[in-house]
């Protein structure tokens, strides 16, 4: 098997990929690869390898801080996210993050149209419950909540408010679906859920994910990228990676030997 | 095995730490005691003395002039009038104030939790501290300076609402900085992550969540400036009639109790003006304690 840097018709295609936060310095150094449609990429690594860094290259986060500088390309469907609008961009991409962060002045069913509300796209009152409803679904959150829609989403238990949180990202209906080690925070039954829901939204979804749990990517992810010290050693189907690792890096990692 | 002596030697012990844990703890209790009695001493003071005068009339008329005042007194009934020109320039002079310095306040405030390491936000934050402890009458000499000499020729409300402005100015700088700091930043990037535009992630996302630290903020600014004295001496100047035209002089409750006591037939009116004043401050400051609880 080879590294599937290159494949037809991805959704997203990065090359040649460099991010510094110190100048000099590259916590994700020449990363290229393409991302798959309909399917569970896993980024897995050592604390400090890039992971979380590369993941947040593709909605363009690192714009946030000045001393943050990104070279090379991303393509989204085949445009390159550096000439659109970040604003277009973060609407094609759902992110979800480390630890669950519903808006805390908002009620559940405002937190899953934020998305619209704080953009200001107005939408009939019977689209608007039909997107919640339907988001909600998606991440089998609804006949947990249905019946306190208008309570604040903080005052759900961690998994619910990171299912939430999945929800709101989904809400949009993006093209691609962004997790930072979206389990670290939960216990092992919310973990679980969350693992079910990501498998089943592949269907409609692309998803990218960071993950800190080998054993998490093992179970859930169709490809997997061993990231070390910024570079992408090894990129490839997951089954593959985990039985027959090409690289001495990754093997050591997957066995344990660090990480 | 432990002897007898042993053992009344730890007890000697045992109770010698007892004695002083108590004395320590009476201690505490004693200077804690010390600390509250004065401001209950004061409020006390100032119901026993002064509500004898707080009625309707006390509200909405304006100050008796001497001679009217010493008859009463000396037939020994309550003060005629009360301080409405106070209350109600206390109320404009406040709300102008307020006007100024809330809105560049947490203007400020939110360009220095954006930008904390930049040089100007660096010496933003220091002058904001530096304009914390400036002496009050300095900052009505400078409104003088300023509004009476240059702006509306004379003493004014407006004048008075500078001074007050700069002085709560620093607070909200500050409590709105403090504020936003507490907001995870990972619920901004959030907001942002949902292609939000920033002004909107400002307004409808962190001021939002921040609210009741902001309004705390405010309000304790506002109970900071409602008492000062000094500087509207230099700039209100005061006035025996309600005033709401911000290019004259007008009055406050402060200023009316320093006129009060320089008049010996008004001595009861000290004491009314004071309480309502000190009920005012008391309840902005329990209202924001309440608000900055609930928070939690």
């Amino acid at each position: 098997m080879d590294n599937i840097k290159t494949i037809k018709d991805p959704v997203l295609s990065i090359k040649n990929l460099f991010v510094s936060y110190d100048k000099g310095k590259y916590a994700v150094n020449d990363v290229s690869a393409d991302i798959k449609r309909n399917s569970v990429t896993a980024i897995m690594g050592p604390s400090g390898c890039g992971k979380s860094t590369l993941l947040r290259a593709v909605n363009r986060m690192h714009e946030l801080y000045e001393t943050i500088e990104t070279k090379g390309s991303i393509d989204l469907n085949g445009k390159d996210i550096f000439k659109m609008p970040a604003i277009q961009l973060r609407r094609m991409t759902g992110m979800v993050f480390q630890r669950p962060n519903p808006f805390p002045t908002m009620s559940i069913y405002d937190n899953v149209i934020a998305g619209y509300k704080l953009n200001g796209i107005h939408l009939k009152r019977s689209k608007r419950d039909e997107i919640v409803e339907r988001s909600l679904r998606d991440v089998t959150l609804w006949d947990e909540v249905k019946d306190g829609l208008y309570k604040k989403g903080t005052f759900l238990s961690g998994g619910q408010q990171q299912r939430l949180c999945i929800a709101r990202a989904l809400a949009f209906g993006p093209e691609v679906i962004l997790l930072d080690e979206p389990t670290s925070a939960l216990d092992p039954v919310a973990t679980s859920k969350i693992e079910d829901l990501m498998v089943s939204l592949k269907e409609n979804y692309t998803i990218l994910m960071v993950t800190h749990n080998m054993s998490q990517a093992a179970r859930i992810s169709d490809y997997s990228m061993f990231m070390y010290l910024g570079e992408l050693v090894e990129y490839g189907k997951t089954k593959d990676m985990f039985t027959r690792p090409k690289d001495r890096r990754t093997e050591e990692y997957l066995t344990g030997k660090f990480g | 095995m432990m002897s007898n002596s042993d053992n009344k030697s730890i007890q000697s012990q045992v109770s010698r730490r007892k004695r002083k844990d108590q004395f320590y703890h009476g201690l505490m209790i004693g200077l804690s005691v010390i600390t509250i009695l004065p401001v209950i001493l004061i409020i006390f003071k100032l119901v026993v003395e002064g509500i004898g005068q707080i009625s309707l009339e006390f509200l909405v008329q304006t100050p008796p002039d001497s001679f009217e005042a010493m008859s009463a007194t000396a037939a020994g009934e309550r003060i005629p009038g009360g301080i409405a020109n106070g209350i109600t320039g206390t109320l404009l002079m406040v709300s102008v104030a307020s006007a100024m310095a809330i809105p560049v306040g947490i203007l400020t405030g939110i360009y220095l939790y954006e930008n904390p390491k930049k040089f100007l936000a660096g010496l933003t934050r220091n002058v904001s501290d530096i304009l914390q402890g400036v002496p009050s009458i300095v900052l009505g000499l400078i409104a003088y300076l300023w509004v009476v000499k240059h702006i509306t020729n004379g003493f004014s409300a407006l004048a008075g609402s500078v001074s007050l402005a700069i002085m709560m100015l620093p607070m909200i700088v500050r409590s709105t900085e403090e504020t936003l700091k507490m907001i995870p930043v990972s619920i901004k990037e959030a907001a942002l992550a949902l292609g939000v535009p920033y002004y909107k992630v400002l307004l409808r996302v962190l001021i939002p969540t921040g609210f009741s630290g902001l309004l705390t903020g405010i309000l304790l600014g506002i109970s900071r400036i409602l008492g000062e004295t000094a500087p509207l001496l230099l700039t209100a100047l005061g006035s025996s009639r309600i005033n709401l035209d911000i290019t004259e002089p007008v009055s406050a409750i402060p200023l009316l109790i320093w006129e009060f006591y320089n008049d010996p037939n008004m001595v009861d009116l000290i004491w009314s003006s004071s309480l309502l004043l000190m009920a005012l401050v008391l309840f902005l400051n329990v209202t924001s304690k309440q608000i900055a609880k609930r928070k939690k």
